[in-house]
């Protein structure tokens, strides 16, 4: 579905002038493969690039080095340019900043607006997009009266409404509550279950990692770590080296092991370890 | 801060106005302006009070409302009339002190009164009973000729609701800094006309960064929703003209003609 090969991305330093007296790597050598249908989460803490890897992903940048793939087009194809950001949609952090139209319905229909969709068309679009992400009886609210979480469901509506095949979220929780959070990961993973979209999701959250099918970590522009959650979390010093937390769960497990409990690697869910420690009967209560 | 200006705010309900299309409303508008204009006799302006009645009354928005609009506006009519009355030479009426009031002057100050009146109710009718939204688009369809001449019809447009989407964000973020800026000490309450004027930078300065910011994060959003201009878009909302609206079209018609006729015969 989506294919980077040794990408490299520099970004040009300028002086007061508004000289370019450097460049500054952002991204260095990427190669992946995402498979059609996968969950994928990209980890990495600030300015470690994996905000501008994203951006490649549906040519809003294009490479320095290197070349991307979206769907077997290349992204620095300019004939392509519209059909790849049609099959790759995106949404970003501040779900302010993304939505254009003022009344949630007309949000939701821009993307088939500027694809000429027919009248008709949109709407049938904009109904199944906004059911999907549940937010159906908002459709004649303002944006600003909807919370985070809800205003990023409605971007993430707007970007369904176009009929993608990927959706490329670049760190879509950061600006929002622990609730808003989870109900935008809901959304995505329902996605992925039912529509089979393949999801590329950008974060700093472990807790959001741990549902994916792969996972890429990355560190000064370099995958630095990858596998599947169970493989990364394994690695729980690496992780720390890379300024990385991993859930709070599998560290707990970590440290019980290195005290002598003899436990398995990568443990992510409560369950698992409760079931680990042979205890059972967790109350769910206390959940995060 | 914006509290109670009520003058352009829509004003939701549901009427025969409401549902008209906005194109005709915006024609509208502009065809009762030039009316008030044209005529000249204290019979042509009962012409266009009679009209603005019958139009206030289909669109169910309380008069009450509609004249709490007007209190920002008083002022300056008060200084046109006051000008208008003192200042128009010809016969004289009343002398008093310096100031003389010629019969001329309180023609004129009254009928320009009048006419301002009439000018701010029939321009508030319109965006009492049309969403932003409806105008905007009623101004892309209205001024879409002008597209030959290679004026950006489109983007025009577009800019207005995107400024209009922005503008309570941007309002709750004034006052998000402000808040900020007390907090530090800043002082906002100040009589002083310097300190105030000074006391802005503070507030201008990081609200202008994190619009640009905005508009940068904006930009992107609309590119990764593949908007590349006004070519080959297709509309959601597509306006489409009802029976109704050519009616209206016919009763605008007959009430320019009607004031034509007036100003003809000069009565």
């Amino acid at each position: 579905m989506i294919k980077t090969e040794q990408l490299v991305h520099d970004y040009e330093v300028r002086d007061d002038e508004g000289n370019v007296s450097g460049t500054v790597r952002a991204v260095d050598g990427v190669s992946l493969d995402v498979q059609p249908g996968e969950f994928i989460a990209v980890l990495g803490h600030n300015g470690s690039g994996k905000s501008t890897l994203a951006k490649h992903l549906n040519a809003l940048l294009y490479p320095t080095e290197g070349a991307v793939w979206v769907d077997g087009m290349k992204t620095d194809d300019d004939l392509k340019l519209w059909t790849i950001r049609q099959e790759a949609g995106m949404i970003f952090q501040n779900p302010d900043n993304q939505i254009i139209g003022q009344v949630v319905e007309e949000d939701v229909g821009f993307g088939p607006e500027n694809l000429g969709v027919p009248t008709a068309e949109i709407w049938e679009r904009v109904e199944e997009a906004l059911k999907t992400v549940g937010m159906w009886e908002f459709r004649k609210k303002s944006p600003n009266r909807l919370s985070g979480g809800q205003k990023q469901r409605v971007s993430i509506a707007g970007v369904i409404a176009m009929h993608p095949k990927c959706i490329i979220m670049d760190e879509p929780t950061a600006m929002l509550d622990p609730g808003g959070r989870h109900e935008v990961i809901r959304a995505a993973r329902a996605l992925n279950d039912v529509e089979k979209i393949t999801i590329i999701l950008i974060t700093h959250h472990m807790e959001e990692a741990i549902y994916a099918d792969h996972i890429f970590v990355m560190d000064e522009g370099k995958i630095a770590l990858q596998g599947t959650p169970r493989e990364v979390f394994a690695h729980v010093e690496e992780m720390q080296q890379l300024h990385l937390d991993v859930p709070k769960v599998t560290l707990l497990a970590h440290e019980l092991r290195k005290s002598g409990i003899p436990l398995p690697e990568g443990i992510l869910t409560k369950e698992e370890l409760a079931q680990a420690l042979g205890l059972s009967g967790v109350s769910d209560a206390q959940d995060r | 801060m914006f509290d109670g200006v009520t003058i352009g705010q829509y004003y939701q309900t549901d009427s025969v106005l409401h549902r008209l299309d906005p194109r005709v409303k915006l024609i509208g508008t502009f065809v009762y302006i030039i009316s008030l204009f044209i005529v000249n006799t204290w019979i042509g302006y009962l012409a266009a009070a009679v009209f603005v009645a019958v139009l206030i009354t289909l669109s169910h928005v309380p008069f009450g409302f509609i004249m709490r609009g007007m209190k920002p506006i008083l002022l300056i009519l008060l200084i046109t009339v006051v000008f208008n009355l003192f200042l128009t030479p010809g016969t004289t009426l009343v002398s008093f002190w310096k100031l003389t009031i010629t019969y001329e002057g309180l023609d004129f100050a009254t009928k320009m009164a009048v006419r301002l009146i009439f000018l701010i109710i029939g321009s508030s009718l319109m965006t009492l009973t049309t969403t932003p939204n409806q105008l905007t688009d009623a101004l892309e369809s209205v001024m879409g000729p002008l597209k030959k001449l290679h004026v950006p019809v489109h983007e025009i447009s577009m800019m207005m609701s995107i400024a209009l989407r922005f503008i309570p964000i941007l309002m709750e973020e004034t006052d998000k800094i402000m808040k900020a800026q007390i907090a530090r000490g800043a002082d906002f309450e100040s009589k002083n006309l310097m300190k105030k004027i000074r006391s802005l930078v503070p507030l201008l300065v990081p609200l202008f960064v994190s619009a640009f910011r905005r508009a940068n994060d904006l930009a992107m959003a609309m590119e990764a929703r593949c908007y590349k201009g006004g070519e080959g878009r297709t509309k959601m909302k597509p306006l489409v003209y009802r029976t109704g609206d050519y009616t209206a079209y016919g009763v605008l018609a007959a009430y320019a003609a009607v004031c034509v006729v007036l100003r003809a015969a000069g009565i």
